[in-house]
């Protein structure tokens, strides 16, 4: 039998999604289901003085008008940082309380105060318009690079300062900086995003009064998750009493891992009607109140020798929190971004510095890459800035500078298994064809255009994350994954995975992983996803971690299935289960013909008897039945790594950045099917290029949203992207059984770097922020005309 | 979005009738309707008049083109007829918005919202267009009074646009990134006797700019305004665009236009 694994296989759900026969939780409707609108903060921040309903209530079709008072009441639990993060002193990071309805203040324009449940959308939205909050409003802080300077934001918290954390040993770079030849410096910004997920968030919360039980359907990328934290911390309901179910989800980037304040509320209000209750977002509320990525500004510096031996790195980093710390919003600018900081390069002496900040702005969470990004940008910008003012080609001083061998022990936590970033590197150079730049320089020149290459060699931590490392960083949750792998008795099998699919093909990739390990046609099993009563219990998917996590718990259930098998095979065919071998779904006694396939071994479990002689199967101390459970927990990250290029012609009279040529590179270790992983790397090199020209969020100083709608958000579309140029180079991980790395983040990793480095190098090296609008470089066009004017 | 009567009018007699100081025609309802949901506008009655066949359609004569006021942007920018009269006025149908915008947005409708960095408005200047209604013939350079604001009478429907064919004409636009309408738009036409350069969104509303048309009359070539320096005072500032870039950018579109006529 072929391997399945490596091959395209043709996605499974597509059948589902091209057919209009996804199920959404916008598609769920139940009996008797009334409509929620949430009352929202206009004001960034303000304290609330009176709340009046008394007008909503006389609204035609009102049910219920619940505010943060009842919730308080009733003792619901706020919205958490998942992560504990200690400051450089040793004292813990500060956290404000963040109550799903606020009753007191509110602190980004989007914070609920209210939720109006009616029997119709639209009298919910009446109704809504009649809530009539008295707010004193307060001066906001919106700035990243000023938040500690603005006013006090949350009671007790100082400089509006969440921690101040620092990783790294600030003595030896010192030192390392004093034996410099010379010290690059830069100053970054790294631009606030919005995930955009195609599909809005969105919740419908049902109560059986008789068995006590919530059931909540809602766009998660990890209902146990969810489910956890509403019980534990949320105080909505036991466990045992509250199902969650994330069913076919558009989307999420990192933005639909948090519980968020509509998950809670509508939970708890249905439980208080006794009704079933659904909300969806409108795409306004979207950008307003779903987590934000980036927003990190940023002061670094690289100490180097003359002929351009890295040997300190320094960086110092404000980065942004938003109004409220939620739940990987404190670890994504610390664990997340600090070990990766130093890059691809052997740098001896390195330190991490970040401070926290607390602003009126929605909160920043992880977002596609999570940390990886900032750091990744802030690094290759740094090595090109070196290259050009060392005077050395920009990739001969990456290569200069990278391991010579692995595992790869990096200087501030990683140890990296396995890679060949020489041989990415090579491959990019030849398929980007770098040597014929120069001539396609000239050949822009005289068009009156300017061009620009750009390189960027990444490397980032994901397959997140082995427990002993998460808990050493002070994470109280272990982030295995489990899997279950259950026969039927007519041999058809189902995989249950904690991992959840948004858009990343897991009833494909991981059918494949199964139907290789069992020897089951594709056709004959199905992956089961996304629901608190089905599956044991899952920690989601982010970080690129379905595969290299989720799907090796996937191979160990299928393992322990196939030893099972042996020793059913023994005994059934009298042999000893160490002479039966497994291969191609076949059991076989060693040095015989006799065989049987899985599909006889799994009937019998079930059935014994009822096939062969009326005699057990079954070996002595094994149960019935076939269905085997797995929680894997990784000895370590997953590396993924690789090389992109970048080249760009820009227009000076009108300073429009085209993106020519883009090659993307990357070792993803083994590929489980090549069209999955295309499109990953595409979506990931689109939200990457998006950051890098198009997308930015913008808050005026009152902060109000600017970039509230895509009339002013620039979502990029197919027409600003080339026809990508991607290859491998697959070394394969030698931490887990399958060899995998992971892919879902590496091009929103690798990408603005990329392109910043090619649009800077065609301006001659003068500095853009990201996004590089046509004005900001129209403006550095001018800039370059003038300089090199006053040279000649 | 508050309930509202909709109607659905046979003929421009009827739709006029029904119009009252809280109703809107409705035709691609592509601001309309946007407008309407975010609560920024309110009607009691819609009248809906794209069921009105004589507003739709496209006639050619020797000197020019006529378009229906209900005719669709994809019907202008698929049209063989206009492609081979004005053929800069078909590309510029085929550059607004996005497939579902063109399937749907009328001429008649971007025309009467005067949207300050709608492309129509360019167009009817710079091809010395005549705005037919039910009532009377307006002249487009009197037409387009201000931001949103036209010489349209309450009640008064757009039946046709008329425009001139010119000996050469290009329409330039830099785009808004992320909605597509133009920062800056401009449109170039050389008629017999003199050039008109229509620019949309500069400023408050769609104008012609003397002084490039002077200068492109007295020599037809972009090197007659390469380098001019226009006055910024008027022009729209926002986080898009300044007005120094925008100034800029009415020339380098403008400069475009020319060489591609």
């Amino acid at each position: 039998m072929a391997s399945l694994v490596g091959s395209r296989v043709e996605r499974k759900e597509d059948k589902r999604f091209l057919t209009g026969k996804g199920r959404y939780t916008a598609d769920i409707n139940l009996a008797n289901q009334t409509y929620a609108i949430f009352v929202r903060s206009p004001h960034a921040r303000a304290s609330i003085k009176k709340l009046n309903i008394d007008k909503a209530l006389k609204s035609s079709g009102v049910v219920s008008i619940l505010t943060g008072k009842e919730i308080a009441d009733d003792k619901i639990g706020g919205l958490i940082a998942g992560w504990a993060i200690r400051s450089e002193d040793g004292t813990e990071m500060k956290c404000p309380g963040n109550p799903p309805l606020a009753k007191d203040n509110v602190n980004f324009v989007g914070d609920p105060v209210a939720v109006v449940i009616a029997e119709s959308l639209a009298e919910a939205k009446e109704a809504a318009e009649k809530v009539e909050v008295d707010y004193k409003v307060l001066k906001a802080v919106t700035s990243t690079a000023d938040a500690m300077n603005g006013d006090t934001i949350h009671e007790g918290i100082d400089k509006n300062l969440c921690f101040d954390w620092l990783l790294g040993d600030r003595q030896k770079v010192k030192e390392a900086f004093d034996k410099a030849d010379k010290v690059i410096s830069i100053d970054i910004i790294n631009n606030r995003l919005i995930p955009n997920a195609m599909e809005p968030r969105a919740c419908v919360a049902d109560y059986n009064a008789a068995s006590e039980e919530i059931t909540l359907y809602t766009t998660s990328q990890n209902p146990h998750l969810s489910r956890l934290i509403m019980s534990a911390f949320g105080n909505v309901a036991p466990e045992h009493k509250l199902r969650v179910v994330a069913p076919d989800v558009g989307g999420g980037f990192g933005s639909k891992i948090n519980v968020y304040n509509e998950d809670i509320v509508c939970s708890w209000a249905a439980k208080k009607i006794n009704r079933a209750i659904k909300w969806v977002a409108e795409r306004s509320e979207s950008f307003l109140t779903d987590i934000h990525g980036r927003d990190h500004v940023t002061h670094a510096e690289l100490a180097v020798t003359k002929d351009g031996k890295f040997l300190g790195f320094k960086n110092e980093t404000i980065a942004n929190l938003g109004a409220y710390a939620r739940v990987f919003g404190t670890v994504t600018p610390t664990y997340l971004f600090g070990p990766c900081a130093t890059g691809v390069y052997e740098i001896p002496a390195a330190y991490t510095n970040v401070k926290a900040v607390y602003t009126n702005t929605a909160p920043v969470d992880a977002y596609r890459g999570a940390g990886r990004p900032e750091a990744t940008y802030t690094i290759e910008r740094l090595v090109e800035k070196a290259s050009m003012e060392l005077g050395i080609d920009k990739t001969e001083l990456r290569i200069k500078n990278f391991p010579t061998a692995f595992p790869f022990k990096q200087t501030l936590v990683h140890t990296v298994d396995s890679g060949d970033y020489v041989a990415g590197m090579e491959k990019a150079k030849q398929m980007a064809d770098y040597k014929g730049f120069e001539a396609r320089r000239k050949e822009s020149e005289a068009k009156g255009k300017l061009r620009g290459i750009g390189v960027t060699s990444y490397f980032e931590a994901c397959g997140i994350a082995p427990s002993a490392a998460v808990m050493s960083l002070g994470c109280g949750v272990g982030l295995w994954e489990s899997a279950e792998v259950r026969f039927n008795p007519t041999g058809q099998v189902t995989v249950y995975t904690g991992s959840h699919s948004h858009g990343q093909s897991h009833q494909t990739t991981f059918a494949q992983i199964a139907a290789d390990e069992l020897g089951v046609p594709i056709e004959n099993i199905d992956i089961v996803h996304g629901d608190t009563d089905k599956g044991t219990f899952g920690m989601g998917t982010y970080g690129s971690r379905s595969l290299a996590v989720g799907g090796i718990a996937i191979v160990n259930a299928c393992k322990k299935i196939v030893e099972k098998g042996k020793r059913v095979t023994a005994k059934m065919l009298e042999a000893n289960p160490e002479d039966v071998e497994f291969k191609d779904g076949e059991f076989i006694v060693s040095k015989s013909n006799k065989k049987k396939t899985i599909g006889e071994v799994a009937f019998a479990c079930y059935l014994p008897g009822v096939r062969d002689e009326m005699k057990s199967p079954l070996p002595e101390g094994d149960e019935p039945g076939l269905k085997e459970t797995s929680f894997y927990d990784p000895s370590n990250f997953s590396f993924p790594a690789g090389t992109h290029i970048a080249e760009v012609e820009i227009d000076p009279e009108t300073g429009h950045v085209k993106l020519e040529k883009y090659t993307a590179c990357d070792d993803f270790g083994r590929i489980i099917n090549p069209m999955v992983v295309e499109g990953q790397v595409h979506g990931g090199l689109a939200q990457g290029i998006g950051q890098a020209l198009y997308e930015n969020a913008e808050y005026d100083e009152t902060g109000q949203l600017m970039t509230g709608s895509y009339m002013d958000y620039t979502m990029p579309r197919a027409d600003n992207f080339p026809e990508f140029n991607i290859g491998y180079t697959c070394t394969h991980a030698t931490t887990n059984p399958l060899g995998v790395k992971g892919c879902g983040e590496a091009g929103a990793i690798a990408a603005p770097p990329t392109v910043m480095n090619a649009v800077i190098d065609a301006l001659g090296g003068q500095e853009v922020t990201m996004p590089a609008t046509a004005e900001k470089v129209w403006k550095a066009c001018k800039n370059l005309k003038k300089s090199n004017a006053k040279a000649a | 979005m508050k309930d509202f009567n909709y109607h659905s009018a046979k003929d421009s007699k009827e739709a006029s009738k029904l119009a009252s100081s809280s109703s809107a025609f409705l035709a691609g309802g592509m601001t309309t309707i946007p407008s309407m949901k975010l609560g920024l506008a309110t009607y009691k009655d819609l009248i809906d008049i794209k069921n009105i066949k004589k507003l739709s359609g496209i006639k050619v004569s020797g000197k020019s083109v006529t378009i229906g006021a209900a005719t669709k942007h994809v019907e202008v920018s698929n049209s063989k007829d206009v492609k081979k009269a004005i053929p800069s006025l078909s590309s510029l149908a085929e550059g607004i918005g996005d497939p579902q915008v063109r399937n749907r947005g009328t001429i008649g409708g971007s025309i009467a919202n005067n949207d300050p960095s709608a492309d129509y408005p360019s167009a009817c200047i710079a091809l010395n267009a005549t705005i037919h209604t039910n009532e009377r013939k307006i002249e487009a350079v009197k037409f387009f009074k201000g931001m949103f604001e036209t010489a349209l009478k309450k009640g008064e429907l757009i039946e046709a646009i008329e425009f001139q064919i010119p000996e050469k004409s290009s329409y330039q636009k830099h785009p808004n990134p992320a909605s597509r309408y133009a920062i800056v738009g401009v449109y170039v036409a050389k008629h017999k006797g003199d050039v008109n350069v229509a620019v949309t969104g500069a400023k408050s509303c769609v104008y012609n700019d003397k002084e490039m048309s002077k200068a492109l009359s007295g020599n037809f070539s972009s090197s007659s305004i390469d380098g001019m320096d226009l006055d910024s005072s008027e022009m729209n500032t926002d986080m898009h665009a300044s007005a120094e870039f925008r100034a800029s950018l009415v020339v380098t579109q403008a400069k475009k236009a020319v060489d591609a006529c």
